[in-house]
């Protein structure tokens, strides 16, 4: 785990991330700018790091109702602006991007971070991007299994020796700069189910699983799959961290939760997806087997203790602003983290 | 409340002439629906590649999207090689996962042989129910013989058009409604 810079000993990592959305306030109508918001972010993850949170990321979308279009300059003023907590992009859409350039600003945000940048390297969930920087559809998956293999041999080796179908060769080729320590943690972003876990754990590659909603077991599956498969192809599993990325949001009792957050989440949906978040599964997800974790700091203790308890995982980061969740909100959350639920898991995870 | 009708087929003309039929017959009895007819012999419409609908642009996008903002959804097919048409699957396969959820869906087919009477049971519904519709159990069939120049010429036809139309439009109220109690019972 050390190579991933995951200490157990401290117990499970908490972070937070964003997809950068840019969402008008649905009890208003009104959206803040791109400039506003692209600060809040930076302002978020500061306080974030105040509260002791080990973690925080930020996400790359090239769609209406985004800022975070070019989200490593964004990272890039985040590392600037802190000087402990974990940065990370959640995830970098690898397939359309040149794994080259990828690693020259990641490796530089680790420079100005003092090696806190990590990669989590992605797919992208949604496909706009591939016709707006000149990409074709059909090659989805292999684009970014070919470039993925390239970002993790940049990441192992200075000088690179490589040939493939969507990039000029590489020959004897420099990657400059390095990060501090030589290499940084590279992830995988996994959907839910396991045929991507599988490919993650084929090529031993630590795994970030999204888990919007739904019981936690059925993410069990995946988690599964990714140990059994990272064994069975020369790995050790228990050298591979694993990371789960959900719905968060905090408030005094779990009824007022649901309340403050549904309408953000469900406008959220409707804009971005198309379709929004029905009531009858939104209720369900305060049971405590359901992988959401909203509600009062007491339900959210129990329901990462249960999914830790479950996936034996190494770090979870929450989504508490998707949907334009006004800022004073994100405070509040922020705060709850720090002074209830953080020193809970903490106590609770950490592996003597 | 929005009502849209599909014509399923860019061949022929029956679904479409049973199709007019049916929008005349929701505005008659419902002025104040909003009714819109996507005949897709009138759009160029291309074949689903995976993508979110609402990245779809042109025609693609300009469908995909009433039907998404529909609260029922009345589908008229011909039935082509014992199954429904390409052109109609293609748009389920355009549509995301629970796409009809809160949506009731309805059928009206048109058929050259009685022998399909049972294709909508076999081949339709368990789409629309896979994409969570409330379906209209009962649907409309109607054979070639009940066509003449582009018009229906059995009254009978005609009778079960408008008892099709109001099933959907009755359910449709009643599915909001006790979605609204529903919904109004959370505390969220």
């Amino acid at each position: 785990m050390e190579k991933y810079r995951i200490d157990q000993s401290k117990g499970l990592e908490f972070g937070v991330y964003t997809l950068g959305d840019h969402i008008p306030n649905p009890h208003t109508g009104e959206r803040i700018s791109a400039a506003q918001r692209i600060h809040e972010i930076i302002d978020l993850a500061k306080l974030a790091e105040q509260a002791g949170i080990d973690f925080f990321s930020v996400g790359e979308s090239h769609q209406e109702y985004f800022a975070s279009q070019a989200h490593s300059v964004v990272l890039a003023a985040i590392a600037q602006a802190t000087s402990k907590i974990k940065i990370a992009s959640s995830s970098s859409i690898i397939s359309t991007s040149d794994p080259v350039r990828v690693y020259e600003d990641f490796a530089t945000i680790d420079l100005i971070s003092k090696g806190r940048a990590e990669i989590i390297a992605g797919r992208a969930s949604r496909v706009g991007l591939f016709e707006l920087l000149g990409y074709n559809l059909r090659d989805y998956e292999e684009l970014f299994e070919e470039k993925l293999e390239l970002l993790l041999k940049i990441n192992e080796e200075e000088i690179v020796n490589w040939s493939g179908q969507f990039r000029a060769p590489l020959k004897d080729a420099h990657v400059i700069p390095r990060p501090q320590n030589g290499s940084m943690p590279i992830w995988r972003a996994v959907g839910g189910p396991p045929a991507s876990a599988v490919k993650a754990g084929r090529a031993g590659v630590p795994m970030f699983l999204a888990t919007l909603g739904g019981p936690a077991t059925s993410f069990k599956t995946s988690i599964n799959a990714y140990r059994e498969t990272a064994d069975r192809s020369g790995f050790d599993s228990t050298t591979l961290p694993i990371a789960t990325a959900g719905f968060f949001y905090a408030a005094e009792t779990t009824q007022q939760a649901q309340s403050e957050v549904y309408p953000y989440i469900n406008q959220g949906m409707q804009l971005i997806n198309g379709r929004g978040y029905p009531k009858q599964h939104f209720a369900q997800g305060a049971d405590k087997r359901d992988v959401m974790n909203i509600g009062s700091p007491q339900q959210i203790i129990e329901k990462i203790l249960y999914q830790h308890e479950l996936f034996g995982h190494q770090r979870y980061i929450g989504q508490m602003d998707f949907g334009g969740v006004p800022f004073d909100k994100l405070m509040k959350n922020i705060d709850l983290i720090g002074t209830e639920i953080l020193p809970a898991i903490k106590k609770y995870t950490a592996k003597k | 409340m929005k009502i849209v009708g599909i014509s399923g087929s860019i061949v022929g003309s029956k679904t479409r002439t049973a199709m007019n039929y049916t929008v005349e017959s929701i505005t008659g009895k419902y002025p104040d629906a909003e009714v819109t007819l996507l005949d897709l012999a009138d759009y160029d419409v291309q074949f689903s590649d995976g993508r979110n609908y609402l990245e779809y642009k042109g025609d693609t996008g300009f469908v995909t999207k009433t039907i998404m903002e529909a609260d029922a959804i009345i589908i008229g097919t011909p039935i082509f090689q014992a199954s429904i048409p390409a052109t109609l699957k293609n748009i389920f396969d355009l549509l995301p996962v629970n796409a009809f959820r809160d949506k009731v869906v309805s059928m009206l087919l048109t058929a050259g042989s009685p022998k399909h009477y049972l294709i909508a049971e076999q081949q339709l519904k368990p789409i629309l129910a896979y994409m969570k519709a409330q379906i209209v159990q009962t649907y409309v069939f109607i054979e070639e013989k009940d066509f003449l120049r582009k018009e229906i010429v059995e009254d009978d036809v005609l009778f079960r058009i408008d008892r099709l139309v109001e099933d959907t439009v009755v359910l449709t109220e009643t599915y909001a409604k006790i979605r609204e109690e529903k919904e109004a019972k959370y505390d969220f």
